[in-house]
Order: structure tokens, then sequence, then C-alpha cells
């Protein structure tokens, strides 16, 4: 089993994380340079916190450019929350702050007239041909969403709208909810997650 | 709330003192209830949505302690975890946070000192910064209790949750001291008051005894529902209240 290289973003929790690997079998390590990111087999970019800081502080360590690469080059990597929202090319969370844009649609905030943050677990529907992905109950916590991925496979749940709950491309996973906190559903997503490129 | 598929939590909440899990009426004469990694392990095999941890004996010297008990919690725990109890400055929530938990309950620092949830708001994350209030009815409204219940301090809980609202918090977790402990129900009117005036969810807390109560909370607006007592004596474990709102047509995860 490949081991799962974790990107820091300076804000994230990664307790949660790497327990979720860990009762997986699988070894976590942190991407300490630019190189670990793009030599690595499986790469996390997890997130808790603000678009704009998280962003800001891949930029200062220079693990946008290395991400982005390899996310290009359809190497297997997975995004989860706000690295998900990173994906996209802009968030109202930090509005001027570019994200990686690998997709270059917009993160928006949930309308007014539902709970926000949406906390709690939500009814995900992958389409039947995923790979990764499936359909299932996943735990969210989350005050802004993206609601079209183009080109992508996309699983979606309703809050408001019906969001990007998560999305895949090839070897590439990005999930709005947590999967190393939604239970046996989430574990199955992360442990096929471990299984592409192999 | 419309147009959600959101469903509504059910919340065991293990009391911790000395990392032991105990269980008393209103903070008082506490038993010693088991093994907080086991007891979390099983909620969750029984289908609990999430996982609170209140230390109620939390004191500096308890600090090391605390966290060994919710980084044992966590290697078991596949689900989302919320720690409280003592929590005085930004430093305590990021050693929790470090140690494991998902979010980090505030109650008494934050009345004194409510920039806390804007600084742990602004460094972790809304979706870490969990307001608990206790509260008593005192004529028509409800006041804000602190130091376990011991000491009003003439705060009204409607309009904290609002200003904490404001701050940052993210979640409030509302237990009403009248009922605390008491297998009365929940206070329906505190609980939709404080649902009602705020936009981020609440969790209902304090009088649980049945799964009729739990839907009575839903129904006035809680979005989740934490329960300690029912569970502890094995009277009902999650997968039976959730059966029951099922029947009921009340939206939870299966």
């Amino acid at each position: 089993m490949p081991a799962i290289t974790i990107v820091p973003t300076g804000t994230a929790n990664m307790a949660s994380v790497k327990a979720a690997f860990a009762r997986l079998g699988v070894e976590t390590r942190l991407a300490d340079s630019a190189e670990a990111i793009a030599q690595a087999s499986h790469v996390m970019l997890p997130g808790v916190g603000a678009f704009g800081a998280s962003m800001a502080r891949l930029r200062e360590q220079g693990f946008d450019r290395p991400l982005k690469a390899r996310m290009l080059a359809n190497r297997p990597t997975i995004a989860i929350c706000v690295g998900h929202q990173l994906l996209f090319a802009s968030s109202d969370e930090s509005p001027g702050v570019d994200g990686l844009g690998l997709i270059a649609t917009h993160v928006g905030a949930f309308e007014t007239d539902v709970r926000a943050p949406q906390f709690g677990w939500n009814e995900v529907t992958a389409l039947e041909d995923a790979q990764v992905l499936d359909s299932g109950f996943a735990y969210f916590a989350n005050s802004f969403r993206a609601l079209e991925a183009p080109g992508w496979q996309v699983a979606r749940a309703l809050h408001g709208q019906r969001f990007v709950a998560a999305m895949e491309r090839g070897n590439l996973v990005s999930c709005q909810f947590h999967p190393e906190l939604s239970a046996d559903y989430g574990a199955a997503i992360l442990s096929r997650f471990m299984e592409l490129g192999q | 709330m419309s147009r959600t598929g959101l469903t509504h939590r059910i919340i065991p909440c293990l009391d911790v003192s000395h990392g032991r899990v105990v269980k008393g009426v209103k903070f008082q004469g506490l038993r010693d209830a088991g093994d907080p990694a086991e007891r979390a392990a099983l909620y969750q095999a029984q289908g609990a949505d999430e996982i609170v941890i209140l230390d109620v004996s939390a004191t500096p010297e308890g600090r090391g302690n605390q966290h060994e008990t919710v980084r044992r919690v966590r290697a078991a725990l596949s689900i989302p975890l919320t720690v409280g109890g003592g929590i005085r400055t930004e430093e305590d929530a990021f050693e929790l946070l470090e140690a494991g938990a998902d979010k980090v309950s505030v109650n008494t620092a934050a009345v004194f000192s409510p920039e806390i949830l804007s600084h742990i708001a602004t460094r972790f994350g809304r979706q870490c910064c969990v307001l608990a209030i206790d509260a008593r009815s005192q004529g028509q409204r409800f006041e804000v209790l602190i130091k376990g219940g011991r000491e009003a301090v003439g705060k009204d809980a409607v309009a904290w949750a609002k200003e904490a609202e404001a701050l940052g918090a993210g979640e409030i977790l509302l237990t009403s001291w009248d009922r605390d402990g008491t297998r009365e129900g929940f206070d329906l009117a505190l609980t939709g008051a404080v649902a009602a005036a705020v936009h981020v969810p609440v969790i209902a807390s304090g009088g649980a005894d049945s799964a009729k109560h739990i839907k009575e909370a839903f129904d006035c607006g809680a979005d989740a529902v934490l329960a300690a007592s029912i569970f502890h004596d094995g009277d009902l474990t999650v997968g039976d209240v959730k059966s029951y709102l099922l029947e009921h047509q009340v939206r939870v995860r299966p």
C-alpha cells in the first residue's frame, strides 16, 4: 500500500485525517518541500480555515505549482473541504484571491434561507459510473460551495441548491465533505482513492 | 429550514472527569460510567452522528489528562468530535484541535471575553468554534449561567446567542439548566427561541428521556440533540432513537 503525503496548509486540523488513514493501515507523511509533492504517489490537500489564508500559505511555501502540475498530469490527488474549494478559480469567502484554477468556476456562499455553516450529514448522490465516489451520507462543515464543475464527474447534495458535494476525474478526487469524518462511507472513499494509479 | 438534504443529528455526550466518563444530575453526585474511548466507539457503532466530550473537572493540572483522552477517542472515531470544558484561551483550543478534536466548545471564557470566539473562528475557522450556553428560565426570558451552572451573570441567552454568532460562533450548544439530568424533556421554549434567532445550527441539550422528547426538539427548530444519561444507562441506543425518528418522518442518517 502506498503512503499518503499530506500538504500542510497551516490552518488544517491534521489529527482526524491522520487517524482515518491509520485505521486503513496507510502511512501518512507531511509534505515538507515542493519535490515531495511532485514525487509522492498519493497526495492529499486538506483544508480547514479560510480560502484566502490557505491559498496564501500554499503560495508562500511554493506548493501551489507542484500541486497543480501533478493534478494536470493526472497523478492521484485528493482534496478536501477548503482544499476542494482551492481547485476552483475564486471564492466569495476571499474576494480577489485566485485559487489554483483547475476549474474555471466560482465558489459561492449558501443562500440565506438555509442554515450556514452547513453542519452535519447530508445525502450525496453520485453518478453510477463513478470510480471512487459513491452515494451515501457524508459529513459537511462548510459555508461556501460550488454549483458547477465542468469536465468533472460530479456527485451532488442539496442545501439551498444542488451543489457540488464531491467530484472526480481520472485519478483526481475532490470532496466538499470530510471523508475522514464520514464513518464507513468516507473510509471506503479514502480506501478506493489509495487504489488509484496502482 | 427548507430545501436541504441535511439530516438531524444525534450526539451522545460524554462528561469526563479525570479520564473517566461520569454522570450525575445537575453536575452533582457524579458516578463512574466507563472509559471514554470505549463509550465513544460504542455510540459510533450504534449510529451516533458526532460525539461531544465535556471535561467537567477541567483544571490547569488536568489538561494533559484531557489531551490524552482526546487522542485515544480520536484514534477510534471516524465521526466528528467536539471537546469542551475549561477552554480559556486560543492556545487551549489549538492544543485540543492538535490532539484530535474537530471542534472546540467554549462556555464561561466566552462570557467574560467574547473576543475568544472571533480569535478561534479567525485562526481555525468558524466550523471549529462552538459556543456552549447554559441557561435557565427567568420569567419570560432565559438567563445565561456560567461555571457549570453555579453562577448567573445577568445575560439574556437569546441575545447572547445572536452576539456570539456575529462574533464567529459556528454552532450553539444550548443546555437547559432547568432540565439537565431531569429526564423531563427538552426546554422547547428555550430551544425554539434560540433556533429562531440565529442562522447557525443549534444543538438542544438537557432533559432527554425518550425518542419522543428528541423528536419534539427537532420539531421546534433544533438541528441536533445532545444526550447523555439515556444512552449511558442503556435504556435506549442511538439506533433505537433513529428508528423511532425514521418511523415518524424525521430525516436522520440511517
